[in-house]
């Protein structure tokens, strides 16, 4: 790595950022079940079907966190998807096929997949 | 590849390597391993966070779980429940000292949420090994900006406007200081981080140097710039191996970098810098001692003028800044002086940092803007004093400060206030003392260091601190005369104003503001042979009041000399000539049948 300009600094700087980045907690969230009925449905395998499609379309501003049993094991297991603004919705049972339409449609292009909602939660604000 | 969704920050500065800091990090390597989580969870070691206090610290992100006194057993826990479930481990949450409330997220404990961090934003938030965090951290972009866009002249006239003073204790403004050097005619100059910090309890250089090297890298290719030097020395004390460790690591990181060296960003702008180790003499905290050591002569002051500037390190203009001072000045660069100068309090501007310690109930660093009262920092950050005990004074500016005491709690810190009050900002060390604190023994230790560390040359320093030393602790023994005081007042304003260098002329400052706020106490030592608090064991005796007792035994269990006897049921009895009065039946006793006085 040599620094000839400012340039070089600010891409360098650029690549780090990104790196660190889940250091902050972002508005765009994807929060799954991961009591013990989510872990036995699955959801373990969603999770990392979740991060590789977050690597692979380089989206870095989504802070992917757990929760535990909301009391809806047999939907387990549940995924559900935050965008700043918006209804918070729980998708299930999800399985990582789901998961590149869930993140496509709902996360990117923020067109809900109804097919697979369980509950919309109203947001706040 | 998978993305990474968490990053687990564990602390491993020397406070809490010591507390096992690298254990709790090889067993997080493990279990993440084990649970095959190793590749979406990045574990990142981290610098100081300046609560020592609760270590080893382990902060989780995205969430910004703060756990503390994390040990290698509860690790499997934290990955079981925290990385892969989501749940909180509260357990090992932070606990409010005076609320007992357990608080989840870093940013909300009352020790930091009080704090205002510039000079400390980075340290326990980044990689202090990782040049790329640090350039994530607008690093380098104040050295870019200065040097690509701005002359030298420029760059002095930025700091002289921030209003930057010297947080080595001095206390000089910063941008003066660079112009002087600036103006100094002569093709080698030098530029020169004083990184020995020697005074008892301090630590806010260590945890720079260890949590953030770059920002002094940094600061000093600023300074290079603006003073025409091509070459610095960073003159820290071998105490600190891992200071100096990641300080070379940082060196050889920007060097390769292109951001230190020959020809930086391509302007002809050249700087080369070098770790000095100290070899362990607190007066090489005094420039010219510092200089001198650098040339590899003995360690002592010279007379000033001529000043540094004029004549410093191998006879040519050189500048000296702290560790603090050359970390404010990439900031400074990259945000502009108005932005600096928005923080503080009258002349004194920006934050300062300070290391609590003593009797509070949270020790660590503090960095609070300039104008933050003494209660404040003791109180709301410092949570207190332990055991509800009540405050009694703070030693402020290590031993070569003064003690401020309850009157001064609502005086808002800054050089000027802290001066008028008999007290030194200093390098920022704060000891907080309660009431089971003797002043006169206070002070006695404070010129012990001193009078140890002296380094001889000057008559004054070297004599007049071994004669009040000789008073003291004859006060301590009891032994003391009703003309010491006016002796050690005497000795003192001597002592002050006729030594060489700072430490001479600092040295009875611990004497004299002990004895301007708490004279009392020497004349209740000099004529009663009494100490007020209880701490001069010459001046005790610790009785058991037979009518309180009751024969618990539980005293004859804690004392450690078998100097208590009695039977079961029957009132007890101290052997005075065994008992080395250190107070532990006192501490145990649950009918408070024993007094110390």
């Amino acid at each position: 790595m040599t620094i000839k300009s400012l340039e070089d600094l600010k891409k360098i700087k650029a690549e780090s950022q990104l790196q660190t980045k889940a250091r902050k907690s972002n508005d765009t969230q994807i929060i799954i079940g991961m009591g013990t009925c989510g872990i036995a449905a699955g959801a373990r395998e969603v999770m990392t079907a979740v991060l590789e499609e977050l690597a692979k379309r380089n989206l870095n501003n989504v802070s992917v966190l757990q929760t535990g049993c909301i009391g809806m094991c047999q939907k387990e297991p549940l995924l559900d998807v935050v965008r700043p603004g918006e209804d918070r919705v729980t998708y299930g049972p999800v399985s990582p096929s789901d998961v590149p339409r869930i993140i496509a449609e709902h996360l990117v292009n923020g067109n809900i997949v109804e097919d697979l909602v369980v509950a919309k939660i109203p947001n706040k604000e | 590849m998978a993305l990474v969704r968490a990053h687990i920050l564990i602390c491993t500065g020397t406070g809490c390597t010591a507390s096992g800091a690298k254990d709790v990090l090889a067993k997080f390597d493990e279990e993440l391993k084990a649970k095959k989580l190793r590749d979406e969870v990045s574990l990142v070691e981290t610098g100081c966070h300046g609560f020592c206090e609760g270590g080893p610290l382990v902060i989780i992100y995205p969430e910004g779980t703060f756990y503390t006194r994390v040990k290698p057993a509860d690790v499997a826990e934290i990955v079981e429940e925290h990385i892969l479930k989501g749940r909180t481990v509260s357990r090992l949450l932070f606990k409010e000292p005076l609320t007992a409330e357990k608080v989840p997220n870093y940013d909300e404990i009352a020790f930091y949420k009080k704090q205002h961090r510039l000079v400390l934003k980075n340290c326990g938030h980044i990689n202090p090994d990782s040049i790329e965090e640090y350039i994530g951290a607008d690093g380098y972009e104040g050295l870019a900006k200065a040097i690509l866009t701005m002359t030298p002249e420029q760059v002095v006239e930025e700091m002289k406007k921030t209003g930057l003073r010297g947080r080595g204790g001095g206390g000089f403004p910063t941008g003066m200081k660079w112009m002087f050097c600036a103006k100094s005619p002569g093709p080698k100059k030098y530029v020169i981080c004083n990184a020995d910090e020697g005074d008892p309890g301090a630590f806010m250089d260590r945890s720079l140097l260890e949590g953030d090297p770059h920002a002094i890298l940094e600061g000093m290719a600023i300074g290079a710039y603006a003073m025409g030097a091509d070459e610095g020395y960073i003159y820290c004390r071998a105490e600190y191996p891992l200071a100096i460790k990641r300080l070379l690591k940082s060196i050889t990181d920007a060097e390769e970098a292109g951001l230190l060296g020959e020809n930086i960003l391509g302007t002809g702008f050249n700087f080369t810098l070098h770790v000095k180790e100290g070899a362990g003499a607190f007066v090489c905290g005094e420039e010219t001692a510092l200089m001198n050591s650098i040339e590899g002569k003995r360690g002592m002051p010279r007379p000033r003028p001529p000043f540094p500037a004029i004549k410093g390190l191998w006879g040519k203009p050189s500048n000296i800044n702290n560790v603090e001072t050359w970390a404010n000045v990439a900031q400074i660069m990259f945000h502009g002086p108005e932005w600096y100068a928005n923080y503080g309090y009258d002349k004194s501007r920006g934050t300062k940092v300070f290391a609590l310690t003593g009797k509070v109930n949270n020790t660590g660093l503090v960095e609070v803007p300039m104008g933050t009262t003494i209660r404040e920092v003791v109180f709301d950050i410092g949570g207190g004093i332990i055991g509800g005990k009540k405050f009694k004074a703070v030693q402020i500016g290590g031993p070569s400060g003064g003690c401020l005491t309850e009157q001064h709690l609502d005086l808002p810190i800054s050089y000027e206030s802290l001066t008028a009050a008999g007290a030194i900002m200093g390098s920022g060390g704060l000891v907080v003392v309660d009431e089971d604190t003797c002043m006169v023994d206070m002070a006695r230790f404070f010129l012990e260091f001193t009078q140890r560390e002296s380094c001889g040359k000057c008559i004054p320093c070297r004599e007049g601190t071994k004669k009040m030393l000789d008073i003291l602790i004859r006060i301590t023994e009891g032994k003391g005369r009703e003309e010491d005081i006016e002796n050690l007042i005497y000795l003192g304003t001597q002592i002050k104003t006729a030594s060489l260098c700072g430490l001479g002329q600092t040295a009875p400052n611990p004497v004299l503001t002990t004895l301007r706020y708490f004279r009392h106490e020497y004349e209740a030592h000099i004529r009663e042979k009494r100490c007020p608090a209880g701490a001069c064991k010459a001046l005790i005796t610790i009785k058991i009041d037979p009518a309180k007792c009751v024969g618990c035994t539980k005293c004859t269990k804690a004392c450690p000399v078998n100097a208590i006897a009695g039977t079961v049921k029957q009132p007890h009895v101290i052997d005075q000539d065994k008992c080395i009065k250190c107070g532990a039946c006192v501490e145990v006793c649950p009918f408070k049948a024993i007094d110390k006085k």
